[in-house]
């Protein structure tokens, strides 16, 4: 069974520990510059959105990539880095419809999100389930799930 | 070891930035952020020397754990000696800012002297810089905010500043961070504008990777979030209502002053209350309350995010107010609200907004406000001094007239900014000040609440429920239940709590945890990220350690026993009405045992003894 990252903005709170463990699993720092994940923080809306890469089926990064750099985790589904072969050319992250593969001048690489191999901290580490990890297949429902009860007539919502 | 082991000293008469290493020998004594920076101060400073002066200094500061993974482990705090007391001030916030300067490999800067020209600093991991400031003097917080953020192209980048209303010299302006959160309270903004200092700009990307014993601090991080999440207050009340699900819960026991402190409990409670914020409005059927939010690695969220009515008259002309901010908290409610008698929550939330954009204390604000309203009462006060506004009790109109120009400094505005205890000085009736040592009491009354009245006598920076809660205690039943109207066994719950206060406000948490964790939580954590033995008796012996240099630092200042008191009306008046009816404030039953608990002199002095046991 493939999983996915399932992000819930409403959820979030923007207290960066998922950051924090984003940047602790890759870099042993706590380090939010260094993060795979951010969470956007919409000021005047009062809302907060966690946003990364949510691994394409047919990934644009990694199809621009000239050197094939990017390669498929069989296990996870994730697109993933060989930091041996990136040249940091940065053309992945100009096909990147979402923004979410970046530079870092600090490697010279190229970052992207790789599923932590199937434990994702940030999920492990969201205090308020804003982001998940599910099965794929089940990626939306919750959504679904919300927009179905707004259906109902509202005396058997709250009945 | 978690420290960075540097500091950064800014000389603001010389233009200079040095970086230094941070005396690791006092950091295993005082911890780090108010604890380490109160030392830097206490061994730096002239404890007689003007606040406002060039030989006073400005510490921000940071804790060890400040910037890691541990459960609210965001804070940092800013330690001069305080204008509106002239006692130790430090004076704690969270948002984001205290975390970046860990980030950018600073455990604290220390600003000395006084910038000729308006000035701002900007921090790019080692790199420290001065620069002219003079096109955002004059700006609100939020203007310097956006002015830098544009400068810098770099959203990531965190800014504390001050506002228009401490260029003013209001004395209790604060030091904005992140836009709305505070290092709020004694005027600590006052004393950055002095020095002409307009913000410090941080952006670090070096992280923090320093961690003693990885294992274990993961472990009782962990093992501290699932407490913090289990509890009914901290996993469940404040993520729901914030602090201000106390507002009903205070009221509802006798607790909540109001009207300058002339009454306990306030009819408009519930208006003002986390319950009222929840509940949509007939305008456009939004409620006032949009989301909770959280400072940096707090996993409660207690706070605020709301908005004000856009038809309500106090900003039905100014978009700029239509959007969501910092909402309300509790000692802000109560101070703006029961204190005043307003209990109009959209002016209270659209004045509060004004406390973030121009950096203010709500509770001093609220507070002053309140003792100018009995003296207009009194008709010590008129309209001839306020520039005709009719300054009643319970009128939002005048509220938010009055808070327009506090910001700006303007007529009645200068005086308002002088605080209660200058300013009922200055109108003849220094009784109605609600003060201690020159700062405006919080939310809990002290005659309905025994305990925190002898906390708010003996709280090193004036009147504070931050430097000792034991209304968790005395209400809450935190950690355990005592009886509010007791005095037995304050003395000692006072000091407890202090002592556990100050050890927290050194580590980089916040404060707020301790409604869940005792101090068998949080030792492990410190333990674990810093070398050193963190047991939990090391670390009340460090809190007791820092309170009594605090108190040293005051007692060279000038204060006294004497300055150990409430106002009298606490002391003579008695509660009129409610579950508390009857009570006064019995300070004189707990102060000499708590001095004796102290190990300190009748005359309030920490004895020969009692310093040479904490290494004084």
């Amino acid at each position: 069974m493939q999983k996915s990252l399932n992000i819930d903005p409403g959820k979030c709170t923007g207290c960066l520990q998922c950051e924090m463990a984003c940047s602790y699993e890759h870099t042993g720092t706590f380090n939010p510059s260094r993060s795979y994940i951010k969470v956007f923080t919409f000021h005047h809306e009062g809302r907060f959105a966690p946003y990364t890469c949510t691994q394409c089926e047919e990934a644009w990064c990694q199809r621009a990539c000239p050197v094939d750099a990017i390669s498929v985790d069989m296990a996870t589904g994730a697109k993933v880095i060989a930091d041996d072969k990136c040249v940091g050319c940065k053309v992945c992250t100009i096909a990147c419809p979402f923004g979410t593969v970046n530079y870092s001048q600090s490697t010279g690489k190229v970052v992207k999100c790789d599923l932590c191999g199937g434990d994702p901290q940030c999920a492990s580490a969201c205090p308020t389930d804003a982001i998940t990890y599910v099965d794929a297949d089940w990626t939306g429902y919750d959504k679904m799930m919300a927009s179905a009860s707004k259906s109902l007539p509202s005396a058997e919502v709250t009945a | 070891m978690s420290w960075t082991r540097k500091l950064l000293r800014v000389d603001l008469s010389k233009g200079t930035c040095t970086s230094e290493a941070l005396n690791m020998d006092w950091a295993k004594d005082y911890l780090g952020q108010r604890g380490l920076a109160s030392k830097y101060l206490s061994e730096e400073v002239d404890p007689k020397c003007d606040p406002l002066g060039a030989e006073n200094k400005l510490i921000m500061a940071t804790g060890p754990l400040t910037g890691t993974m541990a459960s609210t482990a965001g804070r940092y705090s800013v330690i001069t000696k305080g204008p509106l007391t002239g006692a130790i001030a430090c004076s704690n916030s969270g948002g984001y800012f205290g975390a970046e300067l860990k980030f950018a490999g600073w455990d604290m800067v220390i600003f000395e002297g006084k910038s000729d020209k308006p000035v701002y600093l900007v921090i790019q991991n080692d790199k420290a810089e001065l620069c002219d400031g003079s096109h955002i003097w004059g700006k609100s917080a939020w203007e310097t905010d956006d002015i830098l953020h544009a400068t810098y192209q770099d959203p990531q980048m965190r800014i504390a500043c001050i506002g228009r209303t401490a260029e003013a010299g209001c004395l209790y302006a604060a030091v904005i961070n992140d836009k709305h959160r505070a290092a709020g309270r004694s005027g600590v903004g006052t004393v950055m504008a002095s020095k002409n200092l307009k913000a410090v700009a941080v952006r670090g990307t070096q992280g923090i990777g320093n961690i003693d014993n990885v294992d274990a601090f993961f472990e009782s991080t962990d093992a501290g979030k699932a407490v913090l999440a289990e509890n009914a207050v901290t996993g469940q009340g404040l993520p729901a209502f914030g602090t201000q699900v106390l507002m009903n819960v205070i009221n509802g026991v006798g607790g909540l002053p109001a009207h300058n402190m002339r009454d306990v409990g306030f009819a408009g409670a519930e208006n003002i209350s986390a319950e009222a914020m929840a509940e949509p409005r007939t305008s456009d059927g939004k409620p006032n309350l949009t989301t909770n939010g959280a400072c940096f690695g707090c996993t409660i969220a207690c706070g605020r995010i709301s908005t004000v009515d856009k038809t309500h008259f106090s900003v039905k002309d100014k978009p700029q107010y239509h959007g969501a901010s910092g909402g309300l908290e509790y000692e802000a409610a109560w101070a703006l609200g029961a204190d005043t008698g307003v209990d109009d929550l959209d002016a209270l939330t659209y004045v509060n907004f004004l406390c973030n954009e121009d950096g203010f204390d709500p509770i001093s604000y609220g507070s002053t406000l309140a003792a100018a309203m009995e003296m207009f009462e009194d008709g010590v006060i008129t309209t001839k001094d306020t520039g005709g506004i009719e300054l009643k009790f319970g009128s939002a109109e005048a509220f938010v007239a009055a808070t327009e120009l506090l910001v700006t400094g303007e007529g009645f505005g200068k005086d308002l900014g002088l605080g209660s205890k200058r300013l009922c000085e200055k109108y003849g009736r220094p009784e109605l000040s609600m003060s201690v040592k020159g700062q405006e009491f919080p939310a809990y009354d002290p005659r309905g609440i025994q305990g925190i009245g002898l906390n708010y006598a003996t709280s090193n920076r004036g009147a504070c429920h931050l430097r000792g809660y034991t209304v968790a205690s005395e209400v809450l039943g935190i950690p355990v239940k005592t009886e509010q109207t007791d005095t037995d066994g304050k003395p000692e719950l006072v000091k407890a709590f202090q002592d556990a206060t100050a050890l927290v406000d050194s580590a980089g948490l916040c404060i707020f945890t301790t409604f869940a964790w005792g101090m068998d939580n949080i030792a492990p954590q410190i333990d674990a990220a810093c070398e050193g033995d963190w047991s939990v008796d090391n670390c009340l012996e460090a809190g007791e350690r820092i309170w009594n240099m605090e108190r040293l630092f005051n007692q060279a200042a000038g204060f006294t026993a004497d300055d150990d008191k409430l106002p009298k009306r606490l002391l003579e008046e008695a509660i009129k009405s409610g579950p508390t009816e009857g009570q006064v404030n019995r300070l004189g039953e707990m102060l000499p045992k708590y001095y004796e608990i102290r190990g300190w002199s009748p005359e309030g002095e920490p004895t020969a003894e009692t310093r040479q046991r904490l290494s004084l």
